[in-house]
């Protein structure tokens, strides 16, 4: 019902498109109100391979672009001419996906004349929650963690400011390693989800894995996982007929890994006293990770904000969040020539401005 | 009756991009410039004549993904149009190397959707095939040391494309009785067909010299849909031709990794 006093909703909906890697996420928001969504995901074309297909990903995109669209509008009761904004993932990702999501986004935009926002994916997830409720805080110090990032950065306005990053992992990401080592144990692919079931009511101090690059001269936002990864395998190699319980060994392994994240992250919320964490990405729904964090951000004084586990893992609306908070802050469209960039860096929320924006910027 | 078909194919090193306008008399449409195709009086099939409206075709095969919208967006500003002037979309489904074969699909696909209109698939092997006379076989680059075959008839294909090894098309292509041979793939395997005649198929604007010469040309795609779009016959679903499995191998058992 509408208020009498106060603006009339005046902005445009926003449709956002997600096609990074195993999910095609369409979502439609207006002025931070999500008002319809649609996933899609390939991931059990990619369960026998222990890992996704890049071309099997893309072949699903094409197949789910248009039926999803037309469910999240379906979902929001709109038609596709009530659209007044695209935002699309232009990177990064798996090449062959963001093509697939990257063509039909700009094949909308031009069919329905209107502008065009390129964003970059992990920007897409910092705006994860904002359809559930508070603008983010700014500054705030964020952990990315997904399977295929694990960055610590220092946010402040995310539609207009630089993003800064504190430290990044030096070879495997978090959730990689949650996958790698799911693998070695013997657990089913998404390795994630596995480990948090299986290592659920077990002893997570039952065995001391390394935490890598907490020593006094390390690097202190820098993470690397790949040796933990095989110091688990090497444990196991050398422990055929161990009496462990195997829930032991998973969850003495998950604790290495979120006890490193969360250490670091309070680390440079400290060091840079900033109250404010924001933990984001596929992993974030890991359910100690969640935990740790809480216990140790209460202890620290620290707000933390982590999206609900569903809002974790890729979708439409955090693009389309995203993209909405471009338009209200009067950003310029991207360039009609978007291209999809695999590898894109993380220094701003949107990609693909047009050359004279990035000069004034 | 008169409907305005944006067509686009991208399954080959071609971005391709054209404005045509179809019509079930041969007489001319008042704002067409360019005259019917194939040749200039011969309908496209039975009662189906195209009138090109503008072309946009740039031969990048890296680029797809950047120049196709743009493209479309040219089209339709020269020839004065707006997207809700279109009464369908027509693509070439391929086959053809598959990211940029997708960037056209799924193109056409969204465009068709966000303008509620339909879209129709057809074999992008036709937009060469169908501007050929005689026995003639199309071969188009696969990528893998291999090429993308289909065979014409006097311009109307015989059988489904195939993907297949150059020395082994050549010998299907012979036991067929093809002599001429059109195609991209034709100047990248040259001692493969060499007992065949070199089939030279013009641009759009009937060039031979032209980057694009020899490249599918979309007006004649929204030839081959054209029966179907003035029947109103509502069109089958878009199903990309890969021709081929996606590249995966199920792993085997983790490396040991203690030394």
């Amino acid at each position: 019902m509408p208020a009498q006093h106060g603006p009339m909703v005046t902005g445009p909906v926003v449709m956002g498109i997600e096609t990074s890697c195993d999910e095609t996420g369409v979502a439609l928001v207006r002025d931070g109100e999500l008002l319809g969504e649609a996933l899609s995901t390939s991931m059990d074309q990619h369960a026998r391979y222990g890992g996704v297909v890049p071309e099997i990903a893309a072949r699903a995109h094409v197949q789910a672009l248009v039926p999803c669209v037309r469910s999240a509008l379906a979902s929001a009761g709109l038609r596709a001419a009530d659209i007044g904004a695209i935002a699309v993932t232009a990177g990064p990702g798996l090449a062959t996906a963001l093509h697939v999501g990257v063509a039909a986004a700009k094949a909308y935009a031009t069919a329905l004349g209107v502008p065009l926002y390129g964003v970059h994916h992990l920007a897409g997830h910092l705006a994860a929650d904002l359809v559930d409720g508070e603008p983010l805080p700014d500054p705030l110090i964020a952990l990315i963690v997904s399977g295929g990032h694990t960055s610590l950065l220092r946010v402040g306005d995310l539609a207009r400011d630089p993003i800064v990053h504190l430290g990044d992992t030096l070879d495997d990401a978090a959730g990689e390693c949650f996958d790698k080592v799911a693998r070695v144990l013997g657990l089913p692919y998404p390795g994630g989800p596995a480990v948090d079931r299986e290592a659920v009511g077990h002893d997570r101090t039952a065995l001391a894995f390394p935490r890598p690059l907490t020593g006094r001269t390390d690097a202190a936002y820098t993470f690397s996982f790949s040796g933990l990864k095989t110091a688990v395998a090497r444990w196991a190699e050398a422990h055929p007929d161990t009496t462990i319980p195997p829930g032991d060994v998973i969850a003495s392994f998950q604790e290495a890994v979120v006890d490193v994240l969360t250490a670091k992250a309070i680390r440079a919320c400290r060091d840079h006293a900033i109250d404010d964490l924001l933990v984001v990405g596929g992993v974030a729904a890991n359910s100690r990770l969640r935990e740790l964090a809480a216990q140790r951000c209460a202890d620290a004084g620290i707000r933390l904000r982590i999206p609900a586990r569903r809002r974790c893992t890729d979708n439409g609306v955090m693009i389309a969040s995203l993209g909405d908070l471009l338009v209200r802050s009067g950003a310029a469209p991207s360039a009609p020539d978007l291209a999809a960039m695999p590898g894109a860096f993380l220094d701003r929320a949107q990609l693909g401005l047009p050359e004279p924006a990035l000069h004034a910027a | 009756m008169l409907v305005l078909v944006l067509a686009l194919d991208t399954a080959t090193a071609a971005c391709a991009v054209a404005l045509a306008e179809l019509t079930e008399s041969d007489r001319a449409p008042r704002e067409s410039t360019a005259g019917a195709v194939p040749g200039r009086d011969e309908p496209a099939a039975p009662g189906v004549h195209v009138w090109p409206r503008g072309s946009v075709v740039t031969v990048d095969a890296r680029r797809h993904g950047e120049l196709l919208a743009p493209s479309m967006r040219t089209v339709l500003d020269d020839a004065g149009a707006r997207p809700s002037d279109l009464a369908a979309v027509v693509v070439g489904a391929g086959p053809g190397p598959f990211t940029g074969l997708r960037v056209g699909m799924v193109t056409a696909a969204a465009f068709a959707d966000a303008l509620e209109i339909p879209v129709y698939g057809v074999c992008s092997l036709d937009g060469i095939g169908a501007a050929t006379t005689g026995a003639v076989a199309v071969v188009t680059d696969a990528r893998r040391r291999e090429v993308y075959w289909a065979c014409y008839d006097d311009g109307v294909r015989v059988g489904e494309p195939a993907v297949g090894r150059p020395a082994e098309v050549a010998a299907a292509l012979r036991d067929r009785g093809v002599t001429g041979v059109a195609g991209p793939g034709l100047a990248l395997y040259p001692a493969a067909f060499a007992e065949f005649t070199s089939v030279a198929v013009p641009a759009s604007d009937g060039g031979l010299s032209a980057p694009e010469a020899g490249y599918p040309r979309p007006e004649l795609l929204v030839g081959l849909a054209g029966a179907d779009l003035l029947a109103g016959r509502p069109p089958h679903p878009l199903v990309p031709l890969y021709l081929r499995r996606p590249d995966a191998t199920e792993p085997h058992a983790p490396k040991p990794v203690r030394a």
